[in-house]
């Protein structure tokens, strides 16, 4: 195992931004080297379209691109790379979900689950959805230390069709306990559809699909180190199979008559016209960065640097720091969710930016939870392998400094 | 530079023109869900004049800072002013540089004024 101190090194950004603190890692990841190169090689060695060139390096290209198919589905051992869609971005794949399949199963008065603490973009789909449709939507909710009411039976009914929950909250940092809650969702309700937004599970601990036993789970590339515009939807084959496709185009067809169209089966038949071949094939390259270091390790990393963030902020700021979530580490990924004294979010962000070091301060696309905790936005820190302790010092200071300037 | 400059920090500390207008002439109300701030600006115009204007609300130093320079900006000047005042005047009459996301709470008070 390298020291995590080292890890910097592969990031050629801390080389050309100076007295940069990144802890915004949950909105975006930063690249390692590997990653920009995988790019630069596919644009610079064989930038050909996928699938429709004889030609050598058309047939390099595709390689490459269904290469990343089979290591994301190791990664998360999925049952065949069949069963891994390429889309735009974890947003994306939950559309999909919506359109394909919700649309198609969901009738009047049939019900979908989601929770209070979802990002927009697996909440507002399925509130859309549900109006579309004419289904009701049921909100599970949180108690005060961030929890989701697990108590399924309460809300879980033979009318359910759907069931969409976050892995890991991108504001509390909430594990969801998704094992736990499939199976007991699914015995209630063995018809049950159970889609996990993993976009921020993936990226920061080992994730079994098998295991997990849901239905859908979905994920982003940039958020992981990889490229912008590639999301992951994997999805169970036999379900797959028996959706329809979100959009129609190239690429997804097997033949094309004037009076009708076979569609090919997945994964093909989901990723209509030219996909974003280069950021596919440079993806694998941050999984497989990723798997030399080792999920686990990932893991123990983000646990240390956040408790002891956590520890820091309390001991330094007492009853002036309120930090959201759980407070059992083993329950909370690497996000930090605060409010500091009387201070506005946006104002302690930009003090801190003054600085270099960068936090994000809103409602994190999730105002339906910051609507359930009482305020209107706070001041969101969080970790990856990049950061260390001294990002923890820059912090602390960066926040006595708020204090200082603002009085 | 910080855009906490001397002036941002007084006006933040020391808002002129805080509070409510019993019967005001006119009233307006602007929100940024974004961030949950929320202005209200209240005006008495007398003799075609902004006789009284006051504003209350909650909001970053930079949204409660503009507040309140706009405020003691606009009292006592011709009610035509009102319509006047632009986005440029209220940049200027800050003097700090905002990026492209802060510059939405220092434009929340104008926005105020632009729906009276
Ligand atoms: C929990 C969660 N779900 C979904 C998303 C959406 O990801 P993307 O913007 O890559 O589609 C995010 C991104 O912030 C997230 O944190």
């Amino acid at each position: 195992m390298r020291n995590f101190k080292s890890f910097k090194e592969d990031f050629p950004i801390f080389k050309n931004v100076i007295n940069f603190t990144y802890l915004d890692s949950t909105a975006t990841s930063l690249k390692p080297q590997t990653v920009i190169s995988k790019l630069v090689e596919y644009y610079s060695k064989y930038s050909a379209n996928i699938f429709r060139g004889v030609y050598k390096i058309s047939e390099e290209a595709t390689k490459e691109y269904e290469e990343t198919r089979t290591v994301v589905a190791d990664f998360i051992n999925a049952k065949t790379e069949n069963e891994i869609i390429f889309t735009r971005n974890a947003t994306e794949s939950l559309n999909l979900i919506a359109y394909s399949l919700g649309r198609e199963i969901l009738e009047k008065g049939d019900e979908i689950i989601t929770t209070v603490m979802e990002h927009h973009s697996n909440f507002v789909p399925w509130q859309q959805l549900a109006f579309e449709n004419g289904a009701v939507l049921k909100v599970i909710n949180i108690d005060d230390d961030g929890y989701l009411d697990v108590r399924l039976e309460k809300v879980i009914t033979k009318k359910t069709k759907i069931l969409a929950l976050t892995y890991v909250s991108n504001v509390l940092g909430t594990i969801n306990p998704i094992k736990e809650i499939t199976a007991s969702a699914k015995k209630i309700n063995p018809n049950i559809i159970v889609i996990v937004d993993a976009a921020q599970a993936v990226p920061h601990m080992k994730v079994d699909v098998q295991d997990l036993g849901g239905d859908f789970l979905v994920f982003s590339s940039h958020k992981m180190l990889g490229p912008t515009g590639v999301g992951v939807m994997w999805g169970k084959e036999n379900l797959l199979e028996s959706m329809f496709p979100f959009m129609y185009g190239g690429e997804m067809i097997s033949e094309v008559y004037l009076d009708k169209t076979v569609f090919k089966g997945p994964p093909h038949k989901f990723e209509a016209g030219t996909p974003s071949i280069g950021e596919v094939i440079g993806f694998k390259e941050a999984i497989k960065y990723l798997k030399t270091i080792g999920m686990d390790n990932v893991r123990r990393h983000e646990k240390y640097l956040t408790l002891k963030c956590i520890q820091t902020l309390k001991s330094r700021f007492g009853k002036n720091m309120t930090i959201f979530g759980p407070a059992d580490i083993e329950n909370k990924g690497g996000v930090i969710a605060f409010n500091f004294g009387k201070y506005h979010p946006h104002d302690i962000a930009s003090i801190l930016d003054e600085d270099g070091v960068a936090v994000r301060a809103g409602h994190h696309c999730a105002m339906p939870l910051h609507n359930r905790l009482g305020v209107d936005a706070t001041v969101r820190a969080s970790f990856y392998i990049y950061n260390d302790e001294n990002d923890i010092e820059k912090l602390v200071k960066g926040l006595e400094k708020v204090k200082k300037t603002l009085g | 530079m910080s855009i906490y400059s001397e002036l941002i920090l007084d006006h933040y500390q020391h808002p002129r023109n805080f509070g409510i207008i019993v019967n005001p002439t006119l009233k307006s109300f602007v929100s940024n869900p974004l961030c949950g701030d929320e202005i209200e600006v209240a005006i008495k115009i007398e003799k075609g004049k902004v006789a009284e204007i006051k504003f209350q609300g909650r909001g970053c130093a930079i949204s409660l800072a503009a507040a309140s320079m706009l405020t003691e900006f606009l009292k006592g000047k011709p009610k035509e002013q009102l319509k006047k005042i632009n986005k440029e005047h209220m940049i200027k009459m800050l003097g700090i540089e905002l990026g492209v996301n802060r510059i939405k709470c220092a434009l929340l008070p104008l926005e105020a004024l632009k729906k009276l």
